[in-house]
C-alpha cells in the first residue's frame, strides 16, 4: 500500500518529504506538492501520513495483491498523547475505529539532560555499570549480575 | 563538482547509523564524555529510522529480575536453544544482565509499558516479550539522543569508514553525502559506533512489482552496517545465518502476540495439526541434543524457530497448504479481537490494510500464513555481524580485545544489527549494546588509544571522487542513447538490485529454491557476484537519489557476498528452515559447533575464513 498525495490538500509544506524513512516522498517541481517517486521502496510505515498536517497523504495498498475499495486512515496528536485509526473493509462490513496512547507524559518531559548529572567517579568508570545502575536494573539495591554471582562459568564443548 | 565539502573536526564519538543501537550509544555517551563531542549521522530523520520508524507493540527482549521472572543466563540458553548452539554467550549476557535498565527508563520517559492489572508487574506477551503501546517508541528514544548529542546531521548517507593514514587497521571517521543537497560529508572521528541496519531486500522478495517495499525488514535497512564495516576491514561472524519469517501472507505482519498472547495456532489446509509428524525425520537432521520431542514436551523448551519453519516448508511442499492461523476462536473475544488489530497499527500497518482491501475478518476467516524470503541482519532472532569484543568480566581470551563491543578495527564499535552472534536483542537490546559500546568508546578515547590520529587531504578527496561517480558515469553515458533506460554502459540501482536478488535467490537459497543451495551453486553464485562486482564499478544515477540507492546497492552487495561466502565455508545444515546445504544435509556437531570468522582484505577484497570457539554458559547445576 504504497502512499499517494490528494492533489487539492496538499499545500507543498514538506513535513512529508522531512520525516520519510525511504526519502521517497518529493515535491513535484512543476505542481509543487508531494508525491511518492518510489512505490517499490516505501514500506506502508504511515511516518508521512502521519506528520501531514492537511491529512493529504493515503495510502492504497500495493497493486500486486492488495484489491481497491479499502481505507486506513490515522489521526496522530501529540498534545493528547494518542492515535486514533479507522478502518474500513473493501465489502463496507467492517469499519473500525481503535485508539492507543503514544506517550503517559507531556512530549519530551521525562528525558534526563545527561549532561546536568553528576559525573562518574573512577570507581564507577571501571566497573560494567552504566547510567542508572546499578538501582534501574531491579529498581531495588541488588548489583549487576556476573557470572560470579549467578554461579556461571564460560565453557567450551556441546551444552543443552 | 559543485557540491561542497563540509569537515566535521574534532568528533569524539560518531554515531553512524541511529535506530535504537545508534540512539542508545548517543545517549550514554553524554554521560561518560560530558566534554565529548558526540555527533550523530542518519541516513533518514533520527524521528523515524531504522527498523522502528513505525513503532512496535511489543518489547521482545525483557527480563523481568525485578519482578522475579527472569535472570540473565535464562535469556542466554533460549538464545542458544534457538539458533541451535550458534551465540555469542558472552555479549548475549552481557545484553541480557543490563537490558532491563534501558527498559524501565524507557517507561519514565513516556513510553506506554502495559501492566497486568493483577501482579502490577509489566504484562507479559510471552516469556521475553511485553506489550507496549510503541507507536512513538523511536520518536521518544530520540529525544534522548538528541538531548546528548552536539550536533544531529540527517539525511546523511554514510558510505565509508575513513581510515587513520598514521595508524593500520584504527578508524578516524566517517564520509557520506547529503541526500537532499548532495553536499559532501566528511567526519573526522576519534571513534565510530556503527548503529546502520541490516538487510533487507538482498534475496528476491515474494512480492512483485509495486509492492517489492512490501518486505518484513524494513526496505531502507540497506546491510550498510555490514557494507561500512566490512570494507574497513572488520572481521564478520555467523553471516551465513540468514532468518527467514513465518508471517502473514503478503502483508508480513507479526505473529507473536497472535500465537503467545492470543493463543492462536497453525493448522495446515486440511484442518490438521501438522508440525509434529515433520519431528522424528528432524530429529533424525539434528540430532537429540537439538530436537528432543518428548524431553521438550517435559522440559517445557520452545522448538527452534528454524525447525518449526522446516516443518510448514515441508508440509507446504507435500501438498497440504496453505498453513493457517486460527485465528477465529480467539477473535470472537472482542478484547483479544482489538489487541490483534492494535498489533498491527502498531508496527505492520501494512497487514491491516491487506486485510481490509481483502476483506479478511479473522473473527470469521483463518488468514493464511507464509515463509518469507531471508534476511541478513543481527538485533531479531539471529545473530549475523562483525566480530566484537566481549565485557572484560565476562569474556574468554578469544572474545576479548580490551572494548566492549569494539570490532577488529580499532576504534570501530557496533551495536544493534551490527554486533554479530547477538540475537534476540530485538528494541531494547540494540538500545543497550548501544549504551555499552558508548561506554568502551569514552574509555578508549581517556586511555589515549585514539592519539595521533591523520587523516590525509587525499584520502578524503579520494573517496570524495567514489562516491559521486555514478553520477559521473550517469552523464557521459547518457547521451548515448535516446531516451530510456538500456544503456551498454551502465546499470542503475534498480536493475543492480535486481539482479543482486535472483542471484541470492538462486545461488544462496532464497524462497524460489525452497532455501536450498550446495558448494557447487554456491561458487557459481560467487562467480557471478564478482562480474556484477565490476558491473557495479558501472553504475549510474540520475540524481542525488538514484546516487543514495546506488550506495546502498553497493552496501547490500558486500554484505551479500560475506553470506555467500560464509555458507560456503559452513558445511553443514545448522538451522534447516533457514536454509539447506544440500549436499550435507545434517548438523555436524563434531566440525561445525563452532562460529564462523570472515576476513575481507581492504586492498584486495580477498576473503579469509576461520572457526572460532564457540563457549557456553555452564551454571553450577550442569557440571
Amino acid at each position: 500500500m504504497p502512499t499517494f498525495v490528494y492533489m487539492t490538500r496538499c499545500d507543498g509544506c514538506g513535513q512529508c518529504v522531512d520525516i520519510c524513512p525511504s526519502d521517497i516522498m518529493h515535491i513535484d517541481k512543476t505542481l509543487r506538492r508531494a508525491y511518492n517517486l518510489e512505490p517499490n521502496m516505501c514500506w506502508e510505515c504511515y511516518s508521512c501520513v502521519k506528520a501531514c498536517p492537511h491529512h493529504a497523504i493515503d495510502v492504497r495498498g500495493y497493486a500486486d495483491f492488495a484489491p481497491l475499495g479499502h481505507s486506513v486512515r490515522v489521526v496522530r496528536d501529540e498534545e493528547k498523547g494518542t492515535i486514533a485509526w479507522r478502518i474500513k473493509f473493501r465489502n463496507g462490513k467492517k469499519d473500525m475505529e481503535l485508539l492507543a496512547p503514544i506517550t503517559t507524559k507531556p512530549w519530551g518531559t521525562g528525558i534526563p539532560q545527561l549532561s546536568d548529572e553528576a559525573a562518574p567517579g573512577s570507581e564507577m568508570r571501571d566497573s560494567e555499570l552504566l547510567f542508572n545502575e546499578p538501582k534501574y536494573v531491579r529498581m531495588d539495591d541488588g548489583g549487576l549480575h556476573t557470572l560470579e554471582s549467578n554461579g556461571l562459568t564460560l565453557k567450551e564443548g556441546v551444552y543443552y | 563538482m559543485a557540491y561542497k565539502t563540509i569537515i566535521e573536526n574534532d568528533i569524539d564519538i560518531l554515531v553512524a547509523g541511529a535506530g535504537l543501537g545508534g540512539t542508545g550509544a548517543a545517549f550514554e555517551a553524554r554521560y561518560w564524555g560530558k566534554d565529548k563531542k558526540i555527533v550523530i549521522a542518519e541516513k533518514a530523520n533520527i524521528d523515524r529510522s531504522g527498523a522502528v520508524a513505525q513503532g512496535l507493540y511489543a518489547i521482545n527482549c525483557y527480563m523481568g529480575t525485578r519482578f522475579g521472572e527472569n535472570n540473565p543466563e535464562d535469556h542466554v540458553r533460549y538464545a542458544r536453544m534457538d539458533l541451535m548452539g550458534m551465540v555469542r554467550e558472552d555479549l548475549a549476557f552481557d545484553m541480557a544482565r543490563h537490558v532491563d535498565s534501558a527498559v524501565h527508563q524507557f517507561e519514565e520517559w513516556g513510553l506506554p509499558i502495559m501492566r497486568n492489572t493483577k501482579t502490577g508487574s509489566y504484562l507479559r506477551e510471552g516469556r521475553w516479550q511485553i506489550m507496549i503501546h510503541g507507536e512513538s517508541y523511536k520518536p521518544i528514544v530520540a529525544e534522548a539522543a538528541k538531548k546528548s548529542a552536539d550536533k544531529v546531521f540527517n539525511r546523511i548517507c554514510v558510505t565509508h569508514m575513513l581510515m587513520d593514514d598514521a595508524k593500520e587497521n584504527r578508524v578516524a571517521g566517517a564520509v557520506g553525502f547529503n541526500v537532499r543537497t548532495g553536499n559532501y560529508h566528511v567526519f573526522k572521528a576519534k571513534t565510530v559506533i556503527c548503529g546502520a541496519g541490516g538487510a533487507s531486500n538482498i534475496f528476491k522478495p515474494r512480492s512483485v512489482g509495486e509492492g517489492a517495499g512490501r518486505v518484513w525488514y524494513a526496505p531502507w535497512s540497506s546491510g550498510s552496517a555490514y557494507g561500512l564495516m566490512i570494507e574497513a576491514g572488520a572481521k564478520m561472524t555467523q553471516m551465513e545465518n540468514r532468518i527467514v519469517l513465518a508471517r502473514f501472507k503478503d502483508g508480513y505482519g507479526p505473529v507473536g502476540a497472535y500465537f503467545l498472547h492470543l493463543k492462536t495456532y497453525t493448522q495446515n489446509g486440511l484442518g490438521e495439526e501438522y508440525e509434529s509428524k515433520w519431528f522424528p525425520a528432524l530429529t533424525e537432521m539434528v540430532g537429540k541434543e537439538y530436537l528432543d520431542t518428548e524431553g521438550q514436551h517435559l522440559s517445557h523448551k520452545p522448538i527452534p524457530t528454524c525447525l518449526r519453519n522446516h516443518a510448514f516448508i515441508s508440509e507446504v511442499n507435500a501438498g497440504r497448504g496453505p498453513i493457517h492461523m486460527v485465528t477465529m476462536e480467539a477473535f470472537q473475544d472482542p478484547h483479544l479481537e482489538e489487541i490483534g488489530w492494535h498489533n498491527f497499527l502498531g508496527m505492520t500497518v501494512g497487514q491491516a490494510v491487506l486485510w481490509a482491501a481483502t476483506d479478511v475478518d479473522p473473527k470469521y476467516e483463518n488468514p493464511e500464513l507464509t515463509t518469507s524470503e531471508p534476511y541478513v541482519m543481527g538485533s531479531h532472532a539471529t545473530g549475523c555481524g562483525a566480530w566484537c569484543s566481549g565485557p572484560e568480566d565476562v569474556s574468554p581470551d578469544e572474545y576479548f580485545w580490551g572494548y566492549n563491543r569494539m570490532t577488529t578495527v580499532e576504534g570501530l564499535f557496533g551495536a544493534g544489527d551490527a554486533v554479530g552472534g547477538t540475537p534476540h536483542a530485538f528494541s531494547s537490546g540494540s538500545f543497550t549494546e548501544g549504551r555499552l559500546a558508548a561506554k568502551a568508546a569514552c574509555k578508549y578515547i581517556d586511555d589515549g588509544k585514539a592519539d595521533g590520529i591523520n587523516v590525509s587531504d587525499k584520502q578524503i578527496a579520494d573517496l570524495k571522487e567514489k562516491i559521486y561517480k555514478p553520477l559521473e558515469t550517469y552523464t557521459v553515458g547518457r547521451n548515448e542513447i535516446v531516451a530510456g533506460s538500456v544503456n551498454p554502459n551502465y546499470i542503475n540501482p534498480r536493475q543492480g538490485l535486481d539482479r543482486l536478488q535472483k542471484m541470492m535467490d538462486e545461488y544462496c537459497g532464497g524462497f524460489g529454491v525452497n532455501y536450498m543451495t550446495n558448494e557447487k551453486l554456491l561458487q557459481i553464485g560467487l562467480k557471478k557476484m564478482a562480474i556484477f562486482g565490476e558491473d557495479l564499478e558501472k553504475i549510474a544515477a540520475e540524481d542525488i537519489h538514484e546516487l543514495l540507492r546506488a550506495w546502498e546497492l553497493k552496501h547490500r552487495f558486500l554484505t551479500s557476498e560475506s553470506v555467500f561466502q560464509h555458507t560456503l565455508f559452513r558445511k553443514e545444515t545448522r538451522w534447516p528452515g533457514y536454509y539447506y546445504r544440500g549436499d550435507a544435509m545434517k548438523l555436524d556437531d563434531e566440525n561445525w559447533h563452532v562460529l564462523t570468522v570472515s576476513h575481507r582484505d581492504r586492498n584486495t577484497g580477498e576473503y579469509t575464513m576461520e572457526k572460532a570457539p564457540c563457549y557456553h554458559l555452564v551454571g553450577d547445576d550442569e557440571e
